[in-house]
């Protein structure tokens, strides 16, 4: 389980990074690592304020 | 880079940058580290905050001052406006900022008074001796170190990892955070007010902000709760107004961030750990402003940092006078304005236009904000009932 980032669309603001109740994201430079720890919960991919994210079951 | 400081502040943000001067200024030996390779870029901010506030900190300077502006125009969903301005509404009113500049040159004041800043250096873990943190794990240009420190600054913004790997929970839930976007908009001339527009009209449960910024242009942005993101973006909200409002803008740069919402967390220090500015959850609930109280909190937990350097404890039991400090001032603001924002929250387009409207007449131009809303309170007394314990 995990998430799909659209780096051609993500702004690398690291919001999706404060929100993830896990910590599973990290924000590097300009794009985002995802770890094995992501339940695929989806807030991540809900307050995205461009909608590069998506959830992968 | 040595191995051992006595402090790391994580993120060269505001908060980042005071503490570091702040300690380094003690006397404390100061590693500043960013993960970026540019210090304030790209930029996650409005960029308005007020003068007299700012001046506490750093004096003025036409390198990092986009506009001065003269207060605040508040347009309700009907388009009634309330104007503030002079000197009560914003303590001589404010400044848009070019925080790319600003943020550099924080730091750079920072190096001035001998904190050692490293760029492209993230942390990526906490050190631990006998349970208490005591430095970092970073990568620098793709090499892992460990670095020692007897206090470790978390100051790595909405992102907050160092708080987490310290055992402190600043995650955010949707309702927690503001989802923003912002465009620099050119072509427009956004006169000499920082405008607010409220309501679902123009923002599902946030606002829209025009902040001037200088030779034709403004910063115009919106922030959505996160809890009312997901069907609609944020950026395609923004797209909205300035296709409705400002069909002849021309976007010369995009910004995207989120904002914490969530008002004062419970803890903010550990063993030899301390959370400051946006890590810390310290901005402004309803204004989403957070530089000023970034700012302030850096300078008291650096002040303190000092004294525990004094003292030989950098246990909870001597950090806690940050947490005591800060939550006496900054966390008393954030708790007032987590009322208000909460109740406006809960408003219609309508109620926000009959708010409005009870000012008719009314001079409110000078009035602080918290003046103004006394002033709605008593001619809104049922609509506004929440809000009573402001005024006890």
């Amino acid at each position: 389980m995990s998430v799909n980032v659209n780096r051609y669309k993500c702004g690398y603001c690291g919001a999706c990074v404060g929100v993830c109740p896990v910590g599973a994201l990290e924000l590097v430079e300009t794009w985002i690592e995802v770890d094995n720890t992501c339940t695929s919960c989806g807030v991540c991919a809900k307050i995205c304020p461009v909608g590069a994210l998506s959830v992968v079951k | 880079m040595k191995n051992k400081y006595d402090i790391i502040v994580v993120g060269a943000g505001p908060a980042g940058s005071i503490t570091a001067k702040t300690c380094a200024e003690g006397g404390l030996d100061v590693l500043l580290i960013e993960k970026r390779q540019e210090i304030g870029d790209p930029v996650r901010c409005a960029e308005g905050v007020g003068k007299d506030a700012l001046k506490k900190h750093i004096e003025p300077d036409k390198r990092w001052i986009a506009a001065e502006v003269k207060g605040s125009r508040i347009i309700s969903p009907d388009g009634t406006q309330i104007l503030m301005s002079g000197d009560a509404a914003m303590k001589d009113v404010g400044y848009t900022l070019e925080r790319k500049v600003f943020d550099r040159v924080l730091a750079q004041k920072a190096a001035m008074a001998g904190v050692e800043v490293m760029v492209k250096t993230r942390a990526t873990g906490l050190l631990r001796n006998n349970g208490n943190v005591s430095g970092i794990k970073a990568m620098y240009m793709g090499e892992t170190r460990e670095i020692t420190a007897s206090i470790v600054i978390g100051a790595d913004g909405v992102e907050s990892k160092v708080g987490r790997w310290g055992g402190i929970d600043t995650s955010l839930r949707p309702v927690d955070i503001e989802t923003c976007a912002q465009f620099l908009v050119s072509n427009l001339d956004p006169g000499e007010y920082s405008e607010f527009y409220l309501g679902e009209r123009y923002s599902p449960s946030g606002y829209v902000w025009v902040f001037p910024k200088g030779g034709y242009t403004a910063n115009v942005g919106i922030g959505i709760l996160g809890s009312k993101s997901g069907s609609i973006r944020a950026i395609s909200h923004l797209q909205k107004f300035i296709d409705t409002f400002i069909p002849h803008g021309k976007i010369v740069e995009m910004v995207v961030g989120g904002v914490p919402v969530s008002g004062p967390i419970k803890q903010t220090v550990a063993n030899g750990l301390i959370l400051v500015g946006d890590a810390a959850r310290q901005s402004d609930p309803l204004t989403g402003g957070g530089i000023i109280n970034a700012m302030d909190a850096g300078k008291m937990a650096g002040e303190v940092c000092i004294k525990a350097r004094e003292k030989g404890d950098y246990s909870v039991k001597t950090l806690k006078e940050y947490e005591d400090r800060w939550r006496a001032t900054i966390g008393k603001e954030l708790s007032k304005s987590l009322l208000v924002k909460n109740m406006v929250l809960k408003l219609t387009d309508e109620q926000l236009n009959q708010l409005a409207h009870s000012l008719d007449g009314m001079d409110v131009s000078t009035m602080e904000l918290s003046k103004l809303l006394y002033v709605l309170f008593k001619k809104n007394p049922k609509l506004l009932w929440e809000l009573r314990t402001l005024f006890n």
